[in-house]
Formats: structure tokens, C-alpha cells, sequence
């Protein structure tokens, strides 16, 4: 699905937040955990420490933060919001859903809420949702969320993927754009071939939770990291393409260019093919490990915040992940 | 160009190795190449070669004459 919208009304990010857990994991201490060293992590994903949520705390609590500083930043009340999606693979619950139970927390009770899940590509997908609501003009003051507690779902004991995995919240407020500013063009894409490159195989129908399926540690991410480099290194390329040439840009007209945060690995093999400058490529990773759908909206959060994101500014974002799913979106700030 | 020169020019640039420094013999590991260093070279050599290179064959490239052998069975 790949839709150049041609209705002048588009929509803008008017407000972002973004939340993580107090409680940081470094590398050091993964040390004491698995057979790995800060040497190793360091080299291969550009990982240095990540947040983990504590026990007592759940997606909800997260979300909770980083939309109530995106709403404060777009100048909104929770009675404003009327339409509100959750990307996530870690909800609190199967049902129901981490939308719910956010618009229940804002109490923002004239919303719609819904969660997508779409792997580590979800915030891309539910941000390109509400653009559509919004340019259908259903809704006007849309929340879009993306939260992940991904370290409930690691497996400690497998050190090919333990380190990788961390806690967040990213949060937008999207609203409609005016002229000559929002969002240009998306692309979003997926390829369900590819499910069992990355996957949680227990916990769903078809796979029940049993005493064995925890004994076997199957409610945590399987991955296989090679094929999931070559497949993110390939889509990211032909998704930015896509967008760019499309609309008559060049990468070097991009001031910013938010990538998934999954391995700074992939982000430099991309920056350097694009011929980007360190300073158009924003990264986290170091910080905060893969956080899957949340990475992206922490990322523009900070740099926002920041005010290295300024009016005017052409912006992308782009994510890839389980499904598997890729997409993105070019943006006039 | 030959294979064997075009494969070593690839290395080359993809590792940051000399090419004198690369025989049929020398093993990635000798020049400190690891997992995704692999996974970066296969994808240049997909796209220069026009193929495309198996998980199962990356396990079995231990040396730069592995590459070399590969890729000339397969243009």
C-alpha cells in the first residue's frame, strides 16, 4: 500500500513526548548476567546501556507519560483527543487494548482507541493511520503512541539477543496540517513470508501458554539477525528512495532522518550508502537499545526538544521489523 | 576484471583491508571480520554479481578463496 495524497489537507506533528524507566542496564552489567563483554555489544549493535521497566509498572505507564508530555506540548486536553493509537508488541494484556487503557488513564473519553501492532515498524503504521482519519475528517486531534516493554519478552538466557532489547515510550500529537507543511507522502510495506525470521512463538492460539512453553523460554523474540541485516539494510534503502524520488528530493535535502534505532550496524551501512552526514542521522541507540516501535518517537522527542527540528525542516522517518513489515513517512516539519 | 580481482577489490573496500594483504588462504578471521561485517560484504557482492547468497552458504565462507570459488561457480 503506497498512497501519495493529493488532498491538500494533510496533517502535522504538533506535539511530542517521549518516557523511559529510571532504572538503566549497562553493559557491564549484562556481563554478569550472560557470557558477553562491552566490547563485543559495543561493535556489533552500537549498544552501550538500556532502560528497564520495573515490576511493579506496565506498558500503560509508560504510554501515560510520553502522551501527556505530547499533549502539553501541542497545547491539548485529554477531552481534546478523539482518536488514540497505541503500536505496540507488548501490551498489557491480549485484550483489551493499551489504547483503552491509555484513554482510560488520560480519562481523554471522547476518543476512539485502537492498537496496531506492526513489529518494530507499529509506530510508522499507526502514524499513517491517523493521518488517514484525520484526512478523512473524522478527527481532528489524533494521539499516537508507540510503547514497548520488550525486556519482559527477552530471553536472559540466550546472549545473541539479551542485550539488544530495552524499555520506552514515544508519543505525537497529529493534527491537521497547513498549507505547504505535514506529511508529504508515506510508504509502508510488509512481506509475511518472512514471520518466522522474527517471532515470539508462544503465548497466541497457536501456541497456548503451558507450564513447557515457559519452561522452554517460547513467550520470548526468536530472531535471526543476519537475514534481518540484509532484509533492513535493503528496505530501508528502497523505502527512502521511494519517498524521495517520488517527491522530487535528494537524500542531502533531508535535515533529519529518523531511523528504527535496531543496530547502529544498519544505521551506519545506511547513512554512509545515502552519503548522509552524521548530523542528519539521529541516533539513540546507545542509550536506549532497541525499543522497537517506540524507538522512533523517543528519537524525534529528543531531538525536538532539542530544537534541532525546527519549521520548515524535511524530515523521514523510516522502520522495518517483525511481520515482517517496513515503511515511512517524509514530512514537512 | 577478473573474479578473483574484483572479489578482492570488494573485500578490500568492504573491510578496509589492503589487497596485498589478501590470499586464497587469508580467513576472515585473520582480518578481524566479524558476523556483520560478513553479512555487509555478501550483500556488496550480491549487488555487484547480481545473485544472491544463501544463509546457509555464508557458513560456509571461512576464507577469501571460499568467496572466490563461490562466486565463479555461480557467474
Amino acid at each position: 500500500m503506497s498512497v501519495k495524497s493529493n488532498n491538500p489537507y494533510s496533517t502535522i506533528i504538533t506535539g511530542t513526548g517521549s518516557a523511559a524507566p529510571d532504572r538503566v542496564l549497562t553493559n557491564r552489567d549484562l556481563e554478569n548476567m550472560v557470557e558477553t563483554s562491552d566490547e563485543w555489544i559495543v561493535s556489533r549493535t552500537g549498544i552501550r546501556e538500556r532502560r528497564i521497566l520495573d515490576r511493579a509498572f506496565s506498558a500503560v505507564d509508560l504510554s501515560e507519560q510520553a502522551a501527556r508530555a505530547a499533549l502539553e506540548a501541542a497545547g491539548l486536553s485529554p477531552e481534546d483527543v478523539d482518536l488514540i493509537i497505541v503500536a505496540t508488541v507488548t501490551p498489557d494484556h491480549p485484550t483489551p487494548s493499551n489504547a483503552c487503557l491509555l484513554q482510560a488513564r488520560l480519562q481523554a473519553n471522547r476518543a476512539a482507541a485502537m492498537d496496531i501492532s506492526a513489529g518494530c515498524t507499529g509506530f510508522t503504521y499507526a502514524l499513517t493511520t491517523a493521518h488517514q482519519f484525520v484526512c478523512g475528517g473524522s478527527c481532528r486531534n489524533a494521539l499516537v503512541v508507540g510503547t514497548e516493554v520488550l525486556t519482559r519478552v527477552t530471553d536472559w538466557e540466550d546472549r545473541g539477543t539479551c542485550v539488544l532489547f530495552g524499555d520506552g515510550s514515544g508519543a505525537v500529537v497529529l493534527q491537521p496540517a497547513p498549507e505547504g507543511r505535514g506529511l508529504i507522502d508515506y510508504t509502508l510495506r510488509s512481506d509475511g513470508r518472512g514471520a518466522e525470521l522474527l517471532l515470539i512463538p508462544a503465548g497466541g492460539s497457536a501456541m497456548p501458554a503451558t507450564a513447557e512453553t515457559v519452561a522452554q523460554r517460547l513467550h520470548t523474540v526468536k530472531m535471526n539477525g543476519n537475514e534481518i541485516f540484509k532484509f533492513a539494510a535493503r528496505v530501508v534503502e528502497e523505502s527512502l528512495q521511494e519517498l524521495l524520488q517520488g517527491n522530487g528530493f535528494q537524500p542531502s535535502d533531508l535535515k533529519a532522518l529518523f531511523l528504527h534505532q535496531a543496530n547502529l550496524r544498519i544505521i551506519e551501512h545506511i547513512r554512509k550508502r545515502l552519503k548522509l552526514k552524521p548530523e542528519n542521522v539521529p541516533v539513540n541507540i546507545d542509550r536506549y537499545g532497541n525499543t522497537s516501535s517506540a524507538s522512533i518517537p523517543i528519537l524525534l522527542d529528543e531531538e525536538v526538544r532539542a530544537g534541532r527540528i525546527t519549521e520548515g525542516d524535511l524530515v523521514s522517518m523510516i522502520a522495518f521489523g517483525a511481520g515482517l513489515t517496513w515503511g515511512g513517512v517524509l514530512m514537512r516539519w | 576484471m577478473s573474479v578473483d580481482a574484483k572479489v578482492k577489490g570488494i573485500i578490500s573496500d568492504q573491510l578496509e583491508v589492503a589487497v596485498e594483504k589478501l590470499s586464497m588462504e587469508t580467513t576472515f578471521e585473520d582480518i578481524d571480520a566479524d558476523s556483520l561485517d560478513i553479512v555487509e560484504l555478501v550483500m556488496a557482492l550480491e549487488e555487484e554479481f547480481d545473485l544472491e547468497i544463501s544463509d546457509q552458504e555464508i557458513e560456509n565462507i571461512k576464507t577469501v578463496g571460499d568467496v572466490i570459488k563461490y562466486i565463479e561457480s555461480q557467474v
